[in-house]
């Protein structure tokens, strides 16, 4: 860090994360009391936030783009002498981009909640949940270290579990919160031994230190630290991290509960899952990047595929508003990681904060449209209808105009239109897998991805067309009513947020753009040896082979040495002994050809890279490595494919639901067992339910019969012979201890019922026996 | 012969062993008291005899004046307890007042 | 003449320490005590202890009897009851005269036998001055602590006799 003030970036940062938690205290504590001001209060609160949170990222893009993270570190505890936990928060680009996407759809979340959420009667308690998780959010993005980040990551799950049980008198939305927070669960686990691991190796937390101890320097001689002195751990450290990310971001096989999760109010679906707090995976991921190995990034990036691929499938016949744009999520955060994965880093986080704004306003808007469809039930009487079912909608594009135009700029822009940001940024990691599989030959994720990018255009403008186009299917359709002005302005704001010129001037190329210079990959600090070598910047390539020339030389300088002198001397033996001896000498010489040979070969590292690439590009100096520049080369190619299966997706939807070319239940009967597969989820939960969750009741069934019988089998043996030695030791009491007592007892009885004769109670008596007595004394003694 | 020491012991020994007489065979409390007076004087004697005869000189003269105080009191805080008794049971017949056998 | 003196004193004591013993009137049982003192009196005085001859009379015949004959007449519904009190029973008559037979005999025994007897002096030059003064002298130094403990127990014996003796209403 250089010396200068950096205009109280992180003093400003602690602020904004402070300012959330200040409103959540305020709000649960007060909130009963203050009644409808606790919204206002709460986004006056998010306001102010969005402001500061512009102006960092205004000062950090603008004036220290090229400052790497900016940190504040300090000690939090120490245990022991020189064991010190040390903590801080860091603002680095992303973190800035990061702060504007949490506050600002926080701040439009609130302000849609104002009117959304009138007639609740826990309004005050929802707005400091939102509050809370606000914290929690912004904690994540501005931790700088591991242990941070994982308890913002708890309270992010907690506020995420109170917010979706929010309504908890439903039992499906308890049961939904539980999900959710089991699932998540699940993830943090790996994450948590994860963080384990990289504490136990590198005693500290910071992502920057940890990252500079994996990389060493070469250049220095530090050798890279490896947990367990071994690239597998570090492999292992990095999928138990990314595990967290799965849990998180609902990534197969744990995205099950971000369906269930639509039970929350709908601005909480906008705000927690689908544009902040599933994208904390996608960020976690992002912020460890450097430390992904090949193996490692392979897994994320097949994570990520598969992911985006079946949630795009169950997404299309989904009949729930929410639900369909629930897996539209899952299968959006499957691309970011994808993205990330294959080592689109850039394109990855870029489609994270594009998605963050097309998919809150799809959410706002759905929400606008239940709020709408609940109003016109309520006026109707009318309490069975599931005012969320696509089926009970239809043509509200002319009773709620604003609310259809931002859906369907939004829908547009994540089908990927050109013009949009989503666009842009799906462009870029679908260029990404295409330069990965070129690279590494796994075609099976950029087939993934477009597979996965057609059905994407598709349900969405099934969706749209559903519920907007055509004739109203009910009459509670017809009676609904555009909202107020608190519900409308986020979706506006929201989908003009969705155009491309925000991001880059050039519509159909981000990678030009201030964004793309910003956000750019860090570079990996995985050892040569475990990382691609395409990841690997060209630089430190270049020094690590000349390091390993110099080594490999003085190694066969020695052994040529070796060898030469002991040859001299067979030779010297042979001559004088005869010819029998020449073989011997014979296979020195071609041992020592082999040891050559296999030097060799070691310095080279072809356990990755299936093309061996030519060193020393040197002409496209602006690339720090070589998938950076086959990015460039897949991009062209990358964009033709994906407009063309975006287009080919909306005009299937358009046939089928607009023009009803194809009758939809045919086509449903028709691919009867796809059909039934996708509606049914792919049976996941059917599959958890019959094995993960089976096999659990079981075995604790398992148990408990254990525990019955054998456990209290044992606690019975153990009572019988307790109770048994306790009747031995009563016989003995009763019949020996109680004997010699009672023994003693009639002696004493006897004596004294002897003594007692003497005993009148008459004072004479005594007189006269003391007299006996006194006189006997004077008798004997004298 | 003339009187000695051993006469006055020989009265002081009749007169113990009649005031140990009255003392155990009195039913009456106040009798019993009587018999205890006579036993301190059969001491007394003793002890005169002995400060006359047994080369203690006045010491055992001393010895008796302080039987008598003891004598005293002895007498005043017994009629008290007998008075108590009396009030209590309204007799003092002294082997009835046996509640010390319980 | 001395020796007369000392067996008419003797006969007196005994005889109305008997009647004391013996009788079954309390009333002549406390006259009788009166002359048991009075004669134990005699003898002090021919044991040549003056002072205490007379404090014998003083406090024994003026002071404890009083208490005594009081005593009785308050103990005793002289009007309606019968004065005379029995005996503890006959079989304790018995015994009480075989065993006060025998303490009697074991004193006179005691009297004979005893090896100091033999050592005392036969016959000692009678005091001409009163005992008063050395007795006084010897109380004031030797037996001072005692002197003084026998004023407290005194003091305690009366306020004892006046706590235990007082009528308890309640």
């Amino acid at each position: 860090m250089t010396q200068e003030n950096l205009l109280m970036i992180p003093e400003i940062s602690v602020v904004i994360l402070l300012l959330p938690l200040l409103g959540f205290l305020f709000n649960i504590f007060f909130g009963k009391r203050i009644g409808r001001l606790s919204s206002t209060i709460a986004t006056g609160i998010m306001g102010i936030c969005l402001a500061l949170a512009s102006y960092i990222a205004f000062t950090k893009f603008v004036y220290y783009p090229d400052n790497g993270m900016i940190q504040l570190k300090f000690d939090w505890f120490t245990l022991g002498p020189g064991n010190a936990v040390s903590v801080g928060i860091g603002v680095d680009n992303m973190t800035a981009m990061m702060l504007v996407v949490v506050t600002l759809i926080s701040f439009l979340v609130h302000l849609f909640s104002t009117e959304y959420m009138r007639d609740d009667k826990r309004y005050s308690r929802f707005f400091a949940y939102l509050g809370i998780f606000t914290f929690s959010m912004l904690g994540i993005v501005i931790a700088n270290n591991f242990l941070f980040m994982y308890i913002f990551w708890e309270l992010v799950g907690l506020s995420s579990y109170l917010l979706i049980g929010f309504w908890y008198e439903k039992d499906s939305a308890a049961n939904a919160s539980k999900k959710a927070f089991i699932t998540n669960r699940v993830g943090d686990l790996g994450f948590f031994a994860g963080i384990m691991i990289l504490f136990f190796t590198y005693r500290t937390f910071f992502f920057d230190d940890i990252f500079a101890k994996i990389l060493g320097d070469s250049l220095h001689g530090i050798a890279p630290i490896l947990p367990f002195n071994s690239g597998f751990w570090l492999t292992v450290a990095g999928i138990l991290i990314f595990c967290g990310a799965i849990g998180k971001s609902a990534q197969f096989p744990l995205h099950i509960w971000l369906p269930d999760a639509m039970e929350g109010p709908t601005p909480v679906s906008a705000l927690i899952h689908a544009a902040t707090m599933v994208a904390a995976g996608v960020y976690l991921t992002a912020r460890v990047f450097p430390m992904f190995t090949a193996h490692a990034l392979l897994f994320v990036a097949y994570t990520g595929a598969i992911t985006a691929f079946l949630a795009a499938t169950i997404a299309i016949t989904q009949n729930d508003f929410k639900k369909v744009l629930a897996y539209s999520t899952v299968s959006q955060l499957g691309y970011m990681v994808m993205g990330i994965g294959v080592g689109a880093f850039t394109n990855g986080f870029f489609h994270l904060v594009t998605h963050a704004w097309f998919k809150a306003c799809l959410f706002l808007a759905s929400g606008s449209v239940i709020h709408a469809m609940h109003h016109a039930m309520h006026h109707l009487n009318d309490h069975h209808t599931d005012p969320q079912d696509i089926r009970n909608m239809g043509g509200l594009r002319k009773t709620m105009p604003l609310t259809y135009l931002t859906f369907l700029f939004a829908t547009i822009a994540i089908s990927g239109v050109p013009f949009t940001s989503g666009f842009l940024s799906k462009d870029g990691i679908l260029a990404g897998t295409l330069a990965f599989a070129q690279l590494t030959g796994n075609w099976l994720i950029p087939i993934a991805g477009f597979g996965a990018a057609g059905m994407t255009a598709f349900y969405m403008f099934r969706l749209t067309i559903e519920a907007f186009h055509g004739v109203p299917k009910t009459k509670i359709a017809t009676q609904t009513k555009e909202n107020k002005f608190v519900i409308v302005f986020p979706l506006v704001l929201l989908a003009v947020m969705s155009f491309w010129f925000f991001y880059s001037a050039n519509p159909i190329d981000a990678s030009k753009g201030w964004f793309a210079s910003r956000m750019k990959a860090p570079a990996t600090s995985v050892p040569t040896a475990y990382q691609f070598r395409f990841l690997v910047p060209e630089e430190r390539l270049k020094q690590e082979e000349e390091a390993q020339e110099k080594l490999e030389k003085a190694n066969v300088d020695e052994n040529t040495e070796k060898l030469k002198k002991r040859i001299h001397e067979e030779l010297e033996i042979a001559y004088a002994t005869g010819q029998e001896n020449r073989d011997s000498v014979e296979k020195y010489k071609q041992e020592f050809l082999k040891n050559k040979e296999e030097a060799k070969a070691r310095a080279r590292h072809p356990l990755m890279a299936k093309k061996s690439m030519k060193d020393g590009s040197g002409e496209k100096e602006e690339f720090l490595t070589v998938f950076e520049e086959k990015i460039e080369e897949a991009h062209l190619p990358a964009m033709f494919i994906s407009v063309l299966i975006a287009g080919l997706g909306i005009l299937l939807s358009f046939t089928v639901y607009q023009f009803k070319a194809m009758n939809s239940d045919n086509l449903a009967n028709q691919f009867g067992l796809l059909y039934r597969l996708s509606y049914n989820k792919w049976y996941i939960d059917e599959i958890y339910d019959a094995s993960v969750i089976w096999f659990t009741l079981n075995f604790s069934k398992v148990l408990g019969l254990f525990d019955l019988k054998v456990i209290d089998g044992i606690v019975n043996l153990t009572a019988w012979v307790a109770r048994l030695a306790g009747q031995a030791t009563g016989i003995f009491d009763n019949v020996v201890v109680d004997g010699l007592v009672n023994l003693i007892a009639n002696v004493t009885g006897t004596l004294g019922s002897i003594m007692r004769k003497f005993q009148t109670g008459r004072v004479q008596t005594y007189i006269g026996l003391t007299i006996v007595v006194v006189i006997l004394l004077v008798y004997f003694l004298a | 012969m003339g009187i000695g020491l051993t006469h006055y012991l020989i009265l002081s020994g009749i007169l113990f062993a009649i005031g140990l007489f009255a003392v155990i065979t009195r039913r009456n409390a106040i009798m019993v008291l009587m018999g205890l007076e006579l036993i301190l004087n059969s001491a007394n004697i003793n002890f005169i005899a002995f400060s006359r005869f047994g080369g203690i000189n006045l010491d055992g003269q001393v010895a008796a004046i302080f039987v008598i105080v003891l004598a005293v009191t002895e007498a005043a805080i017994a009629l008290a307890i007998i008075l108590n008794i009396y009030q209590n049971y309204k007799h003092i017949r002294i082997d009835e007042i046996n509640k010390l056998k319980e | 003449m001395l020796e007369a003196l000392f067996y008419i004193f003797a006969a007196m004591i005994i005889g109305s320490a008997a009647v004391t013993a013996f009788t079954k009137n309390i009333l002549y049982a406390a006259f009788a005590l009166l002359f048991t003192f009075f004669g134990v009196a005699a003898i002090y005085v021919l044991l040549s202890a003056d002072f205490l001859a007379i404090s014998q009379i003083m406090i024994y015949i003026g002071g404890i009897l009083v208490l005594i004959i009081f005593g009785v007449m308050l103990t005793t519904n002289v009007s309606i009851v019968d004065i005379k009190e029995g005996f503890t029973g006959k079989t304790s008559f018995i015994i009480a005269g075989i065993f006060s037979a025998i303490t009697c005999i074991f004193f006179i025994y005691l009297a004979f036998k005893m090896p100091f007897i033999n050592h005392a002096p036969k016959d000692v030059k009678l005091p001409n001055d009163s005992t008063i003064k050395p007795l006084g002298k010897l109380l004031m130094t030797n037996y001072l602590l005692a002197f003084e403990v026998a004023s407290v127990v005194l003091l305690i014996a009366i306020i004892g006799a006046a706590m235990i003796a007082r009528r308890h209403d309640d």
